[in-house]
C-alpha cells in the first residue's frame, strides 16, 4: 500500500501535463487514420490493410513535393490530392473485381497492395528516414519545455478536417449517397446511386485523410518506410476499441488509446508503451467485444 | 501424383485404381523424389528445398485455420518465433544440446502462444480475427525485441546445431543430406497426421464452422472450443517449423516474429491453394522460386516483392482456388 502512495505521490505532474498534450497531439492524427479505416470499413466491407502504407506514401509525396516547392501547405494539399486519385485507381484495379467475394479476399487484396507500395518505396527512397522541416517554427513555454506551435497546430488541423469530413457526410449530395449505401446497398442502387462509384469515392476519401495525417506527422518524426505497419496496427487497434464503424467511437478511442500511450512513455520506453494499447485491446475484447465507445448493442 | 495415370494399364486386378491407391502411388513418387534430391542435387538448391520444405510447414499449418476453418490467421509468426526461441533455449541452457529437447522446448512455447492467442482471438470471426492474430503476434515480437538480456534484443541468438540422435540407435553431427532428411520426416509425418485430423470427425466439425457457423452452433457442437482446439493445433505445427529453421540456420532472430513471416505464411497459403495441406508446401516453393529467379535475373538489390505481390493479387483476382486448387475435391475426397 505504501509503495502505491509513494508512486502515486512521485508521478511528475509537470511530465504528465506534457504527456497529456502530446497524446492528444497524436491521438488527433491517430483518429484522423482511424476515421478513414472506419470509413472504408463501414461502407465497404473492407478491411484496408494498405491503410497505413497509404499514410507512408502520403508522407512520401509530401518530402518531395516540399522538396521541390519549399512549401509545407502545397505539400500537404498535393500530396493528399494524388494519393487520393492513386487510392482511386488501386480500388478500380484491385478491389471493384472483388466485389460480392469472400471479404477476406478483399484483407489479401489490400495487403497485396501494401506489399507493393512499401517495397517500391524503399526501392526508391531506400532505408534512410526522410525529414520535412516544420512550417511553423515559434514555441511557447510549457514548465521547462519549449513547446513547439505546430503540434497544436496539427491537432487543430486534424480535428478540422474530422469535422469537414463529418459536414460533407451529413450535407453533401455525395455523403447521402454515402449513407444510403453504408445503409443497404441494394436498395441505394435500386434508387440510381452508381454504388460502384460511391465505393471508389469513398476509398479515395479514406486514402486522402490516411494521407493528409501523414504529411502533418511527418515533420514530428522521420518518414521511413516501415511506418505503415506501427499506424495501421494502431487504428485497427482504435477502430476495434472503438467499436467497428462507429466514427465517434474511433475518434475517441484514438484520443484515449494515444493518452495511455503517452502517459505510459514516462515510466518505460516508448517501444514498450505500445504494449499498452495491446492491453487496452485485449482487456475490450474480453469485457465488451464491441468496442468500448458505442452503447451497449440490444 | 502426375504418373498415377500411367498406372492404369498395368493393373490387372481392378479395371480402375481406386482414389485411395492413386494418392498414395502420387505420395510415394514425390517421397522418393524428395529423398533423392539431396544426393543429386548441388549444395544451393538443397539447402533451398530444405527451406521450401520448412515453409511449407508453416504454411500447411495456418492451412488447417484459413483453409479448413475459414479463419485467415495474420499472426502465425507468433507461433513459428515462440518455436524458434524455444529450441534456441533449449540448446543454449541444456549442455550436451539435445535435439528432442528442443524441439520439446519449441513446441512448449508454441503451444503458450497459441493458447494466448486462441483464447482471445477466437471470440471475434472473420476480419475481426485477422486482425486480432496480427496484434497478437506484434504484441511478442515487441516483447522479444525490447527483452534484450533474454531474447538478445534485436541481435537474436546464435548457437549450434544439437546432434541427431535417436535414443540408444543412433547419434552423430547433422549433414547436410541428413538435415534433408529429418525435415523432410518431420513435414511428411505433420502431413500425415492434419491430413488424418482434417478427415477425422473433429475435421469436419471445422469445415462445418466453415460453411455456415450459426448452423454448427445449432446443430450443439461448442464452436468456441473447436476454435480453440483449431488455432492451437495450427500454432503447434507452426511452433515445429520454427523449430526445424532455428535447428538448419543455427539462429534465432527476431525478424522472423515479424508481421512478414505472417504476411508470407498467408502469401503461401492463397498461391498454392487453401484447402489442400499440399498445396501451401507448393505456394512456399512457387514463391520462393520466382524470388530466387528474380534476384537472379535483376540482382540482389532488386524489390522482388513488387512483382510478387503483383502476382499475388493477380491470383487473387483470377486464379482464387491456387496452384493446386483444382485438386482440392480430390485430395479431400
Amino acid at each position: 500500500m505504501n509503495t502505491i502512495i509513494a508512486f502515486i505521490q512521485n508521478i511528475p505532474l509537470d511530465l504528465l501535463l506534457i504527456q497529456t498534450v502530446n497524446g492528444i497531439v497524436t491521438g488527433m492524427i491517430l483518429a484522423l487514420v482511424a476515421s478513414g479505416l472506419t470509413l472504408i470499413f463501414g461502407i465497404m466491407d473492407v478491411v484496408n490493410f494498405a491503410h497505413g502504407e497509404l499514410f507512408m506514401l502520403g508522407a512520401y509525396v509530401g518530402v518531395v513535393v516540399f522538396a521541390l516547392t519549399g512549401n509545407f501547405w502545397i505539400a500537404l494539399i498535393l500530396a493528399t490530392m494524388i494519393v487520393a486519385i492513386l487510392g482511386a485507381a488501386m480500388q478500380i484495379l484491385t478491389l471493384r473485381p472483388l466485389i460480392g467475394r469472400d471479404p477476406l479476399t478483399t484483407i489479401l487484396a489490400t495487403f497485396g497492395i501494401s506489399l507493393i507500395l512499401q517495397n517500391y518505396v524503399l526501392w526508391q527512397f531506400g532505408p534512410v528516414a526522410r525529414k520535412i522541416s516544420e512550417p511553423i517554427t515559434t514555441h511557447f513555454n510549457l514548465f521547462y519545455l519549449e513547446y513547439p506551435w505546430y503540434r497544436l497546430v496539427i491537432a487543430g488541423l486534424s480535428a478540422a478536417l474530422i469535422g469537414l469530413f463529418w459536414v460533407f457526410l451529413k450535407q453533401s449530395k455525395f455523403g447521402v449517397w454515402i449513407r444510403a449505401t453504408t445503409q443497404d446497398r441494394v436498395m441505394a442502387q435500386a434508387m440510381g446511386i452508381p454504388v460502384p462509384w460511391v465505393y471508389t469515392g469513398v476509398f479515395a476519401i479514406g486514402a486522402a485523410l490516411a494521407a493528409a495525417s501523414g504529411v502533418l506527422f511527418a515533420p514530428m518524426a522521420g518518414v521511413t518506410h516501415t511506418m505503415g505497419l506501427d499506424w495501421v496496427l494502431k487504428a485497427f487497434i482504435v477502430v476495434v476499441v472503438g467499436g467497428m464503424g462507429s466514427l465517434g467511437g474511433s475518434i475517441a478511442a484514438a484520443i484515449f488509446i494515444s493518452l495511455l500511450e503517452a502517459y505510459a512513455a514516462i515510466w518505460v520506453s516508448p517501444a514498450q508503451a505500445v504494449i499498452v494499447s495491446f492491453i487496452v485491446l485485449i482487456l475490450t475484447l474480453l469485457f465488451r467485444p464491441t468496442g468500448l465507445f458505442v452503447p451497449t448493442p440490444k | 501424383m502426375t504418373t498415377a495415370p500411367l498406372e492404369k494399364p498395368t493393373s490387372i486386378a481392378k479395371p480402375r485404381l481406386s482414389h485411395n491407391a492413386i494418392f498414395w502411388i502420387g505420395f510415394c513418387v514425390v517421397m522418393v523424389l524428395l529423398i533423392v534430391a539431396p544426393m543429386v542435387l548441388p549444395v544451393f538448391w538443397r539447402r533451398f528445398l530444405t527451406e521450401v520444405l520448412i515453409w511449407g510447414l508453416l504454411a500447411m499449418s495456418s492451412d488447417l485455420l484459413i483453409g479448413y476453418t475459414g479463419m485467415v490467421s495474420f499472426g502465425h509468426s507468433a507461433f513459428f518465433g515462440l518455436g524458434m526461441y524455444g529450441a534456441a533455449a533449449a540448446l543454449l541452457l541444456v549442455s550436451p544440446p539435445s535435439l528432442w529437447l528442443a524441439i520439446g522446448l519449441g513446441l512448449a512455447g508454441a503451444a503458450g502462444a497459441a493458447l494466448f492467442v486462441a483464447y482471445f482471438s477466437t471470440r471475434l470471426r472473420d476480419i475481426y480475427f485477422a486482425i486480432t492474430t496480427l496484434i497478437f503476434s506484434q504484441i511478442f515480437y515487441v516483447i522479444i525485441f525490447t527483452w534484450t538480456p533474454v531474447t538478445g534484443g534485436e541481435n537474436g541468438l546464435i548457437f549450434t546445431r544439437p546432434h541427431l540422435t535417436i535414443p540408444f540407435l543412433y547419434d552423430a553431427r547433422f549433414t547436410n543430406a541428413t538435415m534433408h532428411w529429418f525435415v523432410l520426416a518431420v513435414v511428411t509425418a505433420s502431413y500425415l497426421i492434419l491430413r488424418r485430423v482434417t478427415r477425422s470427425p473433429f475435421g469436419m466439425v471445422l469445415q462445418s464452422i466453415r460453411e455456415n457457423e450459426a448452423r454448427t452452433r445449432a446443430i450443439g457442437y461448442p464452436v468456441e472450443r473447436y476454435k480453440i482446439v483449431a488455432v492451437m493445433l495450427s500454432g503447434l505445427f507452426a511452433g515445429l517449423a520454427g523449430v526445424l529453421y532455428a535447428i538448419q540456420n543455427e539462429f534465432a532472430a527476431p525478424d522472423f516474429v515479424y508481421f512478414i513471416t505472417s504476411g508470407d505464411t498467408v502469401i503461401f497459403n492463397v498461391m498454392g491453394g487453401i484447402g489442400t495441406l499440399v498445396g501451401p508446401i507448393v505456394g512456399a516453393g512457387f514463391f520462393q522460386l520466382i524470388r530466387e529467379l528474380l534476384s537472379r535475373l535483376f540482382g540482389d538489390q532488386f524489390p522482388y516483392l513488387i512483382p510478387l505481390g503483383v502476382i499475388f493479387i493477380v491470383m487473387i483476382i483470377f486464379l482464387p482456388q491456387g496452384l493446386l486448387g483444382f485438386a482440392r475435391r480430390w485430395l479431400n475426397r
